[in-house]
């Protein structure tokens, strides 16, 4: 039985401690880490905290926080996350429930949904500039239907809400298989019983995927949320591609610092804001959607 | 019944569309003519033609550069599986301190912009000796891998309940031939979506694979420049090589994904 | 690890070592693509096809056709060993790669082929090699003074003068018919072009000037070279002046009759292939594949001239031989080959880079999108009133900062509708500590000065 949905045991079985098991499991990943990327990792953030001039202070994050751009770029984060996750959510589930209906040719629809998992956010930058662009797939299309006579510009600086929108759109496209891979994973771990319990209350179809399919998906459910949050925080090459200079998100912000206007104290800053910003965001799901674990004994 | 059918096949095709369409525009972008390309209205169905493709695959060192993705993507995903699988059974079945601070952690350093440990990083493999190899690239793919392949293969195994362990080793099975007999096979589906996502995020991963390289690259490497600076024929060109090989891939992976062949629990 | 067959008996690694290895993979790779690189053990060659070969690293000559076309036309006839090019379109990833070689005392680049800036840039944190030898070998080039100028970083030439550019429009054929009555093409004034914009808005319904305004794109070079030369007189001296504040004035003008996806043009060759722009100002290499692609379609013209004159900015790249290169007599032989007269003639007609040569020593026959080049850029020195920008000495690491504020005012004037001046006198504190930073005197359009150059 899935995790959460368990009788419970009995207290003096959960509380037995651990021991030095998980500490051995989890020693490698933790020493390859720090070898390969916590130490240079630290001398990144170390750039975010001295100046230019090699001191420690505060003088970059002073830097960051006044740059011009700085708090819109936040802005645009956010609120691309919070329109993202939804849409994607809801695309992963119809799209896993489906996969997991067993209709004819199941294997062939996971196969389709999986594809844009092979897709980097550079390629997906391309295709969907090709589509949005002024002389473009989508006013193509919509030109020869006669829907206008003249290209729209869809990606122009003055509609900055159009722009976000083929951002979502593009990142909705690339990357909603991620999502899936991990649903239908949990979706195959829920037992039948359950489904067929509820068929014996006449529940309605709404009414399994609200009180039983999803319960169950949670703890996968916050997995790929996590995960699809800490990835959202570093796509940048789609933004770059749809939105130029019109508009920045914090990836787009510290990259830009790094390549283009050669400061890496302030792209270290920038870095260490996202890291937050994505410490936050896993930190409320494990909250929101806690998974009690079942205890090894 | 019949209409509900009808609207589980007539959505599933809908979706399978939204997520093939662009693919197709793709290649239709890369294997137009260098005019069709610029063509404005464009055509759905362009003049077909293989010159650019053609020019791009003699030009650049495609088929090597394939090959050492093919190599790192191997490499990473059997580091990674093996050092971040035992952590994910720890997180799934323990509850020690350091729990979660260890989960938020090991996957928000994720979160920091690879590009600006270019020049630590460079002269790390540099002092090593093994710059620009496809070991270099290897391990550091793993490390960019790692959080994800412990968050996953965490959230698979604490969905396989701890009973079945406990009943493997009453029957006397120690811990590790539990976890190899029966954990295992079980999770298989779950950890072939791990090992999937640590290949493909591997394969696809060009910053760190162009700071490490400069005559060996990986193939996003080598066409990176295509891909950002290149007249758009190029572009196309290159981002439909890159794409084809996932698709390969896909196909293979996709039975160990969905399960085909394990018998559902329940 | 394969690393052990790349040490010599000393334990280091050489790359020769590395090199050997990845021949013998190369061989292997080539023959037999995917199989025999994962026979050969972990590193697999196939990138220069050999050992032995000379890596050439640049940030130039990135694009796809430019790379071919350097590797099978102008590298192959190197005959006295193999040449490994590699370029990289992002310029901060090549400066990286140096500096770590040179951090790491350790590294594989015989040659680096950069712009003048880049070489600035990397000596603020580096030391690169002295090159007044090779520079002194190879006095018949007669590289022009001003050039040599430019190479001289903290006392000595840190580079040879290698290619050269500049910045041009050009214009579809089709927009030709709009053009202001008394307006020729070629002696444009901002005024005109502004004219011009208008007239094509009324009668298309569209916006069709272009400007590549993407966070890679080189509109910053406008402003610096063209627009406030042209307009004030000077840059830095005069950055918030009252004919600063008049050029964004006109500006604002401008861009509101230019293509509202300005923000995502990289290089303009594209929009102006697609349709999307109809009169562009780029970087001429930046130009050059629409010029060659649809060389009818398209006419290439100097940049306009404002109330101070023609305002233009040159680009100067150079050659340097790392300090960490092994093979530096090769790698003298290579940059003496690549200053050839029939090499430079190869770069310009194949690559669309001018020579660090006088006009009068450009070869008599010359692709026809490139002829149209020079006689642009012809007209551009030649016109009466021509600012030659110099290119910013002195800046150091300041240099993509200084950059910064340039971008940051177009991007609050033009996209967000900020109020100039206060904009401008924002920038200017910027700007100033960047120069005090740096320690930079003034460079032309400004007035030389004795100290630090003082923004105005």
């Amino acid at each position: 039985m899935p995790a959460g949905l368990k009788p419970d045991r009995p207290a003096a079985a959960r509380r037995r401690r651990p021991g030095a098991a998980p500490y051995v499991l989890l020693a490698p990943s933790v020493a390859y880490l720090v070898v390969f990327f916590i130490v240079p990792l630290l001398q990144g953030l170390r750039l975010a905290f001295t100046g230019q001039d090699g001191q420690w202070g505060l003088s970059t994050v002073h830097g960051l926080l006044n740059d011009p751009g700085f708090w819109s770029s936040v802005w645009n984060t956010l609120i691309m996350l919070a329109i993202i996750l939804p849409v994607q959510l809801v695309l992963a589930l119809a799209m896993s429930l489906l996969v997991n209906a067993k209709l004819r040719g199941s294997g062939f629809w996971f196969y389709v949904y999986m594809l844009p998992l092979g897709i980097s956010d550079l390629t997906s930058g391309i295709i969907w500039y090709s589509v949005f662009t002024q002389q473009g797939w989508l006013n193509s299309v919509l030109q020869d239907l006669g829907i206008i006579h003249q290209p729209f510009i869809w990606l122009s600086y003055q509609h900055q809400l159009l722009i976000i929108a083929t951002i979502v759109v593009a990142e909705a496209w690339r990357s909603t298989s991620i999502i899936v891979i991990i649903l239908v994973g949990g979706l195959q771990a829920i037992p039948r019983e359950y489904s067929e319990a509820a068929d014996v209350f006449y529940a309605s179809p709404w009414q399994k995927l609200w009180h039983v399919t999803l319960p169950l998906l949670r703890p996968t459910l916050r997995t790929a949320l996590i995960l699809r949050t800490v990835l959202a925080f570093e796509v940048f090459a789609t933004v770059i591609a749809l939105a130029g200079s019109s508009l920045s998100v914090l990836a787009t912000k510290a990259n830009n610092a790094y390549t283009q206007y050669q400061e890496p104290h302030l792209a270290a800053a920038y870095g260490i804001l996202i890291m937050l910003l994505s410490l936050v965001s896993t930190a409320l799901f494990l909250v929101m959607l806690p998974v009690r674990t079942e205890q090894a004994s | 019944m019949k209409a509900r059918a009808f609207g589980k096949y007539a959505g599933a095709v809908i979706l399978a569309v939204w997520v093939l369409f662009p693919m197709y525009l793709l290649t239709a972008g890369a294997f137009s003519t260098q005019n069709g390309v610029y063509q404005y209205p464009k055509s759905l169905w362009p003049d077909w033609s293989t010159g650019t493709m053609r020019f791009f695959w003699d030009s650049v060192g495609v088929p090597a550069a394939l090959g050492r993705s093919v190599i790192v993507a191997a490499i990473t995903v059997a580091l990674s599986m093996l050092i971040g699988t035992p952590a994910g059974y720890a997180i799934a079945r323990y509850r020690f301190r350091g729990r979660n601070p260890y989960q938020m952690s090991i996957v928000s350093t994720r979160a920091f912009p690879v590009v600006v440990l270019s020049i630590p990083l460079a002269v790390f493999f540099l002092q090593w000796g093994i710059y620009d190899t496809v070991w270099a690239v290897a391990l550091m793919h793993t490390a960019l891998v790692l959080p994800f392949v412990v968050l996953i293969t965490s959230s698979v195994l604490a969905g396989i309940p701890v009973d079945l362990e406990e009943a493997a080793q009453v029957f006397g099975c120690g811990r590790p031939g539990a976890f190899w007999r029966v954990v295992l096979p079980l999770a298989l589906p779950g950890l072939a979506a791990a090992a999937s996502f640590a290949v493909l995020m591997s394969y696809n991963e060009v910053f760190a694979a162009s700071i490490l390289t400069i005559e060996r690259p990986t193939l996003p490497a080598l066409v990176l420049n295509a891909l950002s600076a290149s007249p758009d024929p190029y572009k196309f060109a290159a981002a439909w090589l890159l794409m084809i090989p996932t698709f390969v891939f896909i196909f293979i992976m996709r039975r160990y994904i969905l399960g085909f062949g394990v018998e559902r629990r329940g | 690890m394969d690393g052990g067959s790349a040490r010599d008996r000393d334990g280091k690694i050489s790359r020769r070592g590395v090199l050997r290895l990845g021949a013998a993979a190369g061989a292997g790779a080539a023959a037999a693509g995917l199989l025999s690189a994962c026979g050969s053990g972990g590193s697999t060659g196939g990138g220069g096809g050999g050992g032995g070969n000379l890596i050439f690293l640049s940030d130039q000559l990135s694009t796809t056709v430019e790379t071919a076309a350097m590797r099978s036309k102008i590298l192959s006839g190197f005959k006295s060993s193999g040449v490994s090019f590699t370029s990289f379109a992002d310029t901060t990833q090549f400066v990286d790669q140096v500096i770590a070689q040179a951090k790491a005392g350790a590294g594989t680049l015989d040659l680096i082929g950069g712009l003048q800036g880049d070489f600035v840039a990397l000596e603020a944190q580096i030391p690169l090699r002295d090159m007044s030898d090779v520079i002194g070998e190879l006095k018949d080039r007669n590289f022009p003074q001003a050039y040599l100028d430019l190479a001289k970083i903290k006392g000595a030439y840190r580079f040879v003068p290698w290619i050269t550019a500049t910045y041009l429009m050009v214009a579809n054929k089709k927009a030709l018919a709009h053009l202001p009555s008394g307006a020729d093409v070629n002696t444009l004034t901002y005024d005109q072009l502004l004219a011009w914009g208008q007239a094509l808005k009324s009668a298309t319904g569209q916006q069709l000037i272009g400007f590549p305004a993407s966070p890679t794109g080189l509109i910053k070079r406008f402003f610096q070279g063209y627009a406030y030369p042209s307009f004030t007189g000077g840059l830095n001296t005069t950055f918030k002046s009252q004919a600063a504040v008049t050029m964004w004035q006109y500006f604002k003008q401008l861009w509101a009759v230019t293509n509202p996806q300005s923000p995502t043009y990289a290089m303009m060759d594209e929009p102006l292939l697609s349709g999307e722009v109809w009169v562009a100002w780029d970087h001429a290499v930046r130009l050059s594949n629409a010029l060659q692609q649809q060389p009818d379609n398209f006419v290439v013209f100097p940049a306009p001239s404002g109330p101070k004159g023609l305002g233009y900015e040159p680009v100067l790249g150079g050659l340097a031989i790392p300090t960490t290169s092994k093979r530096v007599t090769q790698a003298k032989s290579l940059i003496s080959y690549l200053a050839q007269q029939q090499t430079q003639a190869t770069m310009l007609n194949a690559e669309s880079w001018f020579p660090p040569v006088g006009a009068s020593a450009l070869p008599s026959s010359l692709a026809p999108g490139v002829s149209a080049e020079a006689k642009a850029i012809d007209a551009t020195t030649g016109a009466p009133g021509a600012l030659a920008s110099q290119l910013p000495v002195g800046l150091g690491a300041q240099s993509a900062t200084y950059d910064k504020a340039f971008v940051d005012a177009f991007t609050a004037i033009a996209l967000n509708g900020a109020p100039i001046p206060a904009t401008l006198a924002a920038e200017a504190t910027t700007l100033q500590s960047v120069l005090q930073q740096a320690g930079a005197a003034c460079w032309k359009p400004d007035p030389a000065s004795t100290g630090v150059c003082q923004v105005g």
